[in-house]
């Protein structure tokens, strides 16, 4: 049976680690929907001076001719400048790199950021390109046919496992 | 038994062609909606292009004139990054003698992903829809008296934008139903998202008989058929299709069609204006009131690009 790590205390351990090495000018990029969750958190937490963005990687995604566009495609939302500014990307789970590349992709077409590093809440391994977290809550080894899912409910975040289809 | 299902869905009930609006569920409507939506988003940023289609063909196949359409669905293609090639079938093989099915087996036998059909005929791009092979996608742009799913789709969009829910607004639709696609496509989408009141307002010779059947109120006077309503979707007047005594002349159905000032100020103080365009300013619609506040036709236009990209995306991905 796989533990589930506590996902409010990797948020706070994540805050821990990032509040010295990230200035208050950074942007703070959420990739729905679980990525803009932790996102908000960073942003209050970390007192940034710009509202967070939340993006949705569905156009970006290389995997469009196998599986579609999602029924619930958002719209992405950048609320600052990207052109010059140091982006910190925020994920749930960090598995096999593409969602990472997409929003990659997605944030140039906006402009070119100075930098743009990684945050995010659990890295499951499986990595199919190199890609990894400057910030993360913690490791966790999950076999391939589980799904990681964060949810949040009255305001708490916590992890799902789930069996894939 | 045997079940005919909707030709314009994939076993999946997924939409796989997108031939007309009349039998589709309004959650595929509303997914349409939702994913222009976020096109919008795009359109507005420095780089206005996605990576969504790249490597794809599509062909915009144009048997009947057009601007407008043709336009904003090269460029939808072109933001979703497919390549796109136009082809105005008047001018080259069709008219040399080719049937419809021999350019589009040809186009195919190129690779095509998609095609982009408008036709003077009704039923044609359905034609095409049934001979293509099981990985094209065929989207109607237009075809005869038929429908133009495409145009009511955002002219839904543009309705939703501004009066954002259906389900409490009174819409008129004005002027020549009998010979407009537009007007059989807006009514079809109008009920289908649960607009309760739908008026046409027209002359007796500009109506097909028996349009009550379609759930609308049927008015031939303006200050009726306008009194309160939300939205106004005025219809061009189309010339070329009138071969005959339908109307005395342009200068009386303005009089008592045209949509002035005066005549507005019957609908709600916030009604909107649609129209599909080209005008015919001074026939069907006055200067004033097609430049004026309340009008939102230059909005349907660049609403008109997120609505074919929603399409185009959603067919390639099922």
């Amino acid at each position: 049976m796989i533990q589930l790590p506590d996902a409010e205390r990797l948020v706070t351990a994540l805050i821990d680690q990032m509040r010295p090495q990230v200035s208050s000018a950074a942007g703070l990029v959420g990739i729905r929907t679980g990525g803009v969750w932790i996102a908000e958190r960073l942003h209050t937490a970390l007192r940034c001076t710009v509202p967070p963005a939340a993006l949705d990687v569905s156009f970006y995604r290389d995997d469009f001719d196998a599986e579609g566009l999602k029924h619930a495609v958002q719209s992405s939302h950048i609320p600052f400048e990207v052109e010059g500014r140091d982006l910190i990307l925020v994920d749930d789970v960090l598995y096999t790199g593409r969602t990472i590349r997409a929003a990659m992709n997605e944030l140039f077409d906006y402009g070119r950021p100075r930098s743009i590093r990684l945050a995010a809440l659990i890295d499951r391994g499986g990595r199919e390109l190199p890609i990894a977290a400057q910030f993360l809550g913690a490791t966790l080894e999950v076999p391939a046919r589980y799904s990681v899912d964060l949810e949040q409910e009255n305001g708490r975040l916590r992890f799902a496992l789930r069996e894939k289809k | 038994m045997f079940l005919d299902r909707n030709p314009q869905l994939n076993k999946n009930g997924e939409l796989h062609h997108l031939l007309s609006i009349d039998g589709l569920p309004a959650a595929i409507l509303l997914q349409i909606l939702d994913t222009a939506q976020s096109f919008v988003g795009v359109t507005g940023r420095e780089i206005k292009k996605v990576p969504l289609l790249r490597g794809k063909t599509i062909f915009n196949l144009f048997f009947e004139p057009s601007t407008r359409t043709r336009t904003t669905f090269e460029i939808a293609a072109k933001r979703l990054s497919a390549d796109v090639i136009n082809l105005a079938v008047n001018l080259s093989s069709h008219a040399k003698g080719e049937s419809i099915l021999d350019t589009v087996a040809n186009l195919a036998a190129m690779q095509a992903d998609m095609f982009v059909v408008r036709h003077g005929s009704s039923g044609a791009p359905h034609l095409i829809a049934r001979h293509v092979g099981p990985d094209i996608h065929v989207i109607n742009a237009g075809d005869g008296r038929h429908a133009h799913p495409t145009q009511a789709l955002l002219d839904m969009f543009t309705i939703r934008h501004y009066k954002q829910d259906f389900t409490n607004l009174r819409v008129a639709i004005v002027g020549d139903i009998l010979h407009s696609r537009v007007a059989r496509s807006q009514i079809h989408a109008l009920a289908t998202l649960g607009v309760p009141e739908i008026r046409v307002v027209a002359p007796r010779t500009l109506l097909p008989t028996h349009v009550e059947t379609l759930g609308v109120h049927v008015h031939h006077d303006m200050a009726k058929g306008l009194k309160d309503v939300d939205v106004v979707m005025m219809l061009r007047l189309q010339n070329e299709r009138m071969q005959g005594a339908f109307l005395p002349s342009p200068q009386e159905y303005f009089k008592f069609y045209g949509l002035t000032a005066d005549k507005l100020a019957l609908a709600q103080t916030d009604a909107i204006v649609l129209h599909p365009g080209p005008m015919n300013r001074g026939v069907e619609i006055d200067s004033d009131v097609a430049d004026g506040r309340q009008s939102v036709i230059l909005p349907q236009v660049t609403f008109g690009i997120a609505i074919r990209m929603a399409v185009m995306s959603i067919l390639m991905g099922n």
